[in-house]
């Protein structure tokens, strides 16, 4: 790793948006890590397609916090010259991939706070977040329909695809608190109606999560003891290893381009 | 992959207001709804669609290649079911 890291000016504004845009790109990122290698063609696709939409929702983010910040930063340079402890997304959104199950109830947790966040955000005082909200709410509505479609064969299919979605919400059910966290930054950001709080939308989501794991005769962890940290740089250990790979190429060639 | 939980779904996209649904391919997917789903993400990727039907292709009942003579030929010498023998008047202009 040749090349330093950035660094950022974490206002409020610029903090906000690079957090959804470290979600978007790393969501985004492990999902095309199934490219090639999904259960079958047609879901490789579906999945490279939710991959893309993620992106370009992290591109339009870091844009803004680059416009924001004011100084020589763009999206390039958030997402491939900041090192684990300046990223800022959810813990839910960096675990592997593990195995289809795992996938699936990932990206069912995260979209269908996404679907509930996006649609919130259309509202939002700040008018490049409220545009931005009103595209990537039509994709995450629909990278939940597909999440909950996949949830409800899994738990009501097989013995094993049972076994497998249940594991995978039971593992991953502690990283679902940080999606409803908000700091003191983000409190202000909510008082003067630029952003929305989270914590408003938790009963939909779980009203919305229910009605699908009960459709897929699943159950939902009763515990409520959660995993925190992303939002402040503290991450697993797995983040630094997907960096690795993602940022590989630029820190060894710095600038290049194809 | 075919295994038997995916059988094929043929896919019919329609492009736009007024035009028919055309076929423009199959996938495998394990039921009606993920069928739909996938036709999405497989075929209307570049704006190709505003509407999809997807149908099993065990649905179709299919014309045998090998009678294509009986089935097809008798049509080819009756050209006088095409409309080329009237006398279109001036007045109607291009049709």
């Amino acid at each position: 790793m040749r090349v330093a890291n950035i660094q950022v000016s974490e206002t409020p504004v610029v903090l906000y948006a690079l957090r959804r845009a470290d979600d978007a790109l790393i969501l985004g990122h492990r999902l095309s890590e199934w490219c090639g290698h999904a259960p079958m063609l047609e879901e490789d696709m579906a999945l490279s397609n939710i991959a893309l939409d993620l992106i370009g929702q992290a591109r339009e983010l870091y844009t803004y916090a680059a416009k924001v910040e004011g100084k020589d930063n763009d999206e390039d340079r958030f997402a491939y010259l900041r090192d684990v402890r300046q990223y800022r997304n959810l813990l839910l959104v960096e675990q592997p991939n593990g195995d289809f199950a795992q996938t699936m109830v990932r990206q069912l947790f995260y979209s269908a706070f996404a679907d509930l966040y996006w649609r919130a955000m259309m509202t939002s005082r700040d008018a490049t977040l409220a545009a931005i909200a009103a595209k990537s709410e039509k994709e995450s509505a629909y990278h939940l329909r597909h999440a909950s479609e996949w949830i409800i064969r899994l738990g009501d299919g097989t013995d094993e695809s049972r076994a497998r979605a249940q594991g995978a919400i039971d593992h991953l059910w502690a990283f679902t608190g940080e999606m409803f966290a908000v700091d003191e930054g983000e409190r202000a950001l909510i008082h003067a109606d630029i952003a929305i709080d989270p914590g408003s939308l938790r009963g939909r989501w779980l009203t919305t999560l229910s009605a699908v794991i009960r459709e897929a005769t699943l159950d939902l962890p009763q515990t409520d003891w959660m995993q925190q940290g992303g939002r402040s740089g503290r991450h697993s250990e797995h983040l630094g290893h997907l960096l690795a790979e993602l940022q590989s190429m630029q820190r060894t060639f710095p600038g290049q381009t194809w | 992959m075919a295994t038997p939980n995916t059988p094929l779904w043929e896919v019919f996209i329609r492009s736009r207001n007024g035009l028919a649904h055309k076929h423009v391919g199959s996938l495998h997917a394990s039921d009606a709804t993920m069928a739909l789903q996938a036709a999405r993400d497989l075929y209307t990727r570049r704006g190709e669609g505003l509407s999809i039907w997807v149908v099993p292709s065990t649905a179709i009942t299919a014309s045998d290649p090998a009678e294509k003579g009986m089935m097809f030929e008798p049509a080819e010498s009756k050209i006088y079911r095409h409309p080329t023998f009237y006398e279109v008047p001036e007045e109607v202009g291009h049709m």
